[in-house]
């Protein structure tokens, strides 16, 4: 991005003001009076500013009045009126500088607003017929295979056929860490392919992927506006007209009481009209909110509209699914309680019995024991589905499973004092002890719901369809408020509406939930949040609120830009409007001059920009 | 049918809020957005009349910001 570079209509604008802002000095050192002074004046004034005065004519034409151009024309024109022609120049020269300003800050946040959302992938090198040959994304067909080199964005979302390599997916995820990725794994538009060259077979077309997919929502979401800018709109609408109400009956009733001289009256007249619009709100507010959308975008955090940024600074209740959100929904060992033997042993002995095994229990048991397993020391394995395992070690019968399957071997097992899934086991008819195994909680998790706490969410909910000691121990490792436990997915929504009846007036409740099954409750809530969605299009689809990875620690960040949003947003609104007023108030008293009405209406418009552009800097 | 079309010198957010309320009062238009930060116009309207309508909004813009061009494809 080019900071220097203006477009060609905002140079010929600042040659236009330079040669004026000249010309307008030489006239003030010479200081010309009566009809010469006019005329000489209006050589500047002409200059600067015949543009306005065109589209002011042209827009009347075609019945646009309260139109800016036609302000700033009655405004100067009425200062020339009134004989202070330096003033109709200088106002003329200062709101065209404004004008200028005010095209440059907004280019370039529409340009860093652009930047932030570069991800759409410009070729694909597809092969055909044996030759590779460069294409636009959107005609490669499903099926077909293309080729990424290193330094490549990859075009469409696949399967790696060929080739291992790192992927950069900061621009979707906001994560820096690369992402190593294998033959046989999906991969998804988006990307930067870092280290190798990989061949993938395209599985959706160019409109379906998820780098489309992406770039719809995120363009989609200025059209869900919010509250404040609906206030904005309809303000708007209103106040210019009121403004040039007030004008009108300024110039004409003091002094048609006798209160003064119409020039006077006129004079404090024409500020009311130089103030009358709303440009600095109008453009400000929605820019804001874009700025906020986008930047959380950068961060891997989508959010669908205006309106949800806006929900998300007031959420005071979150809710969370406990499966794939706050747990990572794959079993570790967390406990080993061995019999006579020590820990490793039992470890070992059922690791060898279960090694075949597919069970997501089993699986963990193999990856906590001791590494470099002789898996040969186990032979006969035979898996009763349900109960467990029976196997030879070293020529000793192992029974590895349930209770149920150690009393069918008339074999008794202690009864585990703490929660989650359990196996037990024996070893040539003994017992000798048991392991526990549960749903991992993620790492983030403890942290991000802390930080929760710390930005004000009064209650943190868990949901459950698992059992009651499950949840229960997960949730007091987090330090949930409040459990609910054996729930179906219908049930699920019943607790939602019954938390949602029961929070403040102006309180927003959230849910987060990795989006598979839990629809109805991501749309019941006040804002539905999906994690882990890189690539899943169901959840994009369903939530108001999409964490692109599934690090729940992006929850509290997100919300700090929704609030760092809506504080720019009131900055804003009550900068910009405590400006106008002042300078409405004072002018009707005689206290203000055009310069500062100038000030209030471009000045204002220009610094409300500078202030929303903040959104884009990367703090929060 | 719903359209997206890019506009070229769309230079005044009030106006683009004024392209928005005046499209949005043509017949047979169901939903409209005129985004000054994409510089964008969107047009959601009835498939039968659609590039009527189009005709329609183009005149209203023109209207309201002459300088300002919705390019067509």
């Amino acid at each position: 991005m080019n900071h220097t570079s203006l477009s060609k209509k905002q140079k010929k604008l600042l040659r236009r003001i330079v040669l004026a802002g000249v010309l307008f000095l030489l006239l003030e050192l010479w200081g010309p009076e009566g009809p010469l002074g006019l005329l000489l004046h209006l050589i500047p004034y002409g200059l600067a500013g015949w543009d306005v005065l065109w589209r002011a004519v042209r827009n009347i034409a075609n019945g646009q009045i309260f139109d800016e151009n036609f302000l700033m024309a009655v405004a100067t024109a009425g200062a020339f009126g009134c004989g202070e022609y330096p003033e109709g120049v200088a106002v003329m020269l200062f709101y065209q500088i404004g004008e200028l300003v005010q095209s440059v800050a907004v280019a370039r946040s529409r340009q860093s607003i652009a930047s932030l959302m570069d991800i759409r992938p410009d070729f694909a090198n597809i092969e055909q017929d044996g030759a590779v040959v460069q294409v636009d994304p959107e005609e490669v067909p499903v099926g077909g295979v293309i080729l990424v080199k290193p330094g490549e964005r990859i075009p469409l979302d696949g399967v790696i056929l060929e080739g291992s390599s790192t992927l950069d997916t900061a621009a979707l995820t906001g994560e820096s860490l690369p992402r190593e990725v294998n033959p046989g794994q999906d991969v998804v538009s988006g990307c930067i392919n870092l280290s190798g060259l990989i061949r993938v077979q395209v599985s959706k077309p160019f409109e379906e992927s998820t780098v489309s997919k992406i770039l719809e929502l995120v363009e989609n979401a200025s059209s869900k506006k919010a509250k404040a800018e609906h206030f904005i709109t309809k303000f708007a609408r209103y106040y210019t007209p009121s403004v040039v109400i007030a004008a009108v009956v300024l110039a004409l009733l003091p002094p048609l009481l006798g209160l003064g001289s119409f020039q006077m009256w006129i004079q404090r007249a024409l500020i009311f009209l130089v103030v009358s619009c709303p440009c600095a709100l109008v453009i400000s507010i929605p820019l804001t909110f874009f700025g906020g959308i986008g930047g959380a975008s950068k961060r891997g955090i989508l959010v669908k509209g205006g309106n949800y940024l806006e929900a998300l600074a007031d959420v005071k209740v979150a809710v969370f699914d406990k499966t794939g959100t706050l747990t990572s929904g794959s079993f570790s060992v967390t406990a080993v309680h061995p019999v006579d033997m020590d820990e490793t042993e039992l470890l070992t002995l059922a690791a060898l019995a279960e090694q075949a095994s597919l069970h997501p229990i089993a699986k963990a048991i193999v990856a906590a024991a001791p590494e470099g397993l002789d898996l040969a020391r186990a032979t006969n394995i035979l898996e009763t589905a349900g109960h467990g395992v029976k196997a030879l070690v070293d020529g000793h019968e192992v029974l590895a499973g349930s209770a149920k399957l150690l009393a069918q071997a008339g074999i008794s097992a202690e009864v585990p004092s703490e929660a989650g899934a359990v196996v037990h086991v024996a070893v040539s008819g003994v017992y000798r002890g048991y392991i526990m195994a549960a749903d991992q909680v993620k790492e983030h998790s403890a942290q991000a719901l802390r930080a929760l706490k710390r930005v004000g969410i009064r209650k943190t909910v868990m949901l459950t369809g698992d059992s009651p000691a499950a949840a229960n121990q997960v949730g007091h490792q987090l330090g949930l408020d409040e459990i609910f436990s054996g729930l179906l997915p219908g049930d699920k929504v019943d607790r939602v509406e019954a938390l949602l009846k029961k929070k403040q007036p102006g309180e927003q409740l959230l849910f987060v939930g990795d989006g598979i099954n839990d629809a109805p409750v991501l749309s019941r809530a006040d804002v539905g949040v999906a994690m882990g969605a890189l690539g899943s299009d169901a959840a994009i689809e369903a939530a108001d609120v999409v964490l692109m990875d599934d690090d729940l620690s992006k929850l509290p960040l997100a919300i700090r830009i929704a609030r760092k949003t809506l504080r720019v947003v009131r900055q804003n609104v009550i900068f910009a409007l405590g400006v106008k007023f002042l300078v409405l108030g004072l002018s009707a008293f005689g206290y203000a001059n055009m310069w500062m009405a100038v000030f209030a209406d471009v000045g204002v418009t220009v610094l409300a920009i500078l202030n929303a552009s903040r959104m884009l800097v990367d703090k929060t | 049918m719903k359209k997206t079309y890019k506009l070229i010198d769309l230079d005044c957010a009030n106006c683009a809020a004024k392209m928005e309320d005046g499209i949005r009062k043509l017949d047979g238009v169901t939903n409209v957005s005129v985004n000054f930060l994409s510089q964008k116009l969107t047009i959601e309207a009835d498939d039968a009349r659609f590039d009527e309508i189009v005709q329609k909004a183009v005149k209203v813009c023109a209207k309201i910001e002459p300088d300002c061009e919705i390019v067509m494809r």
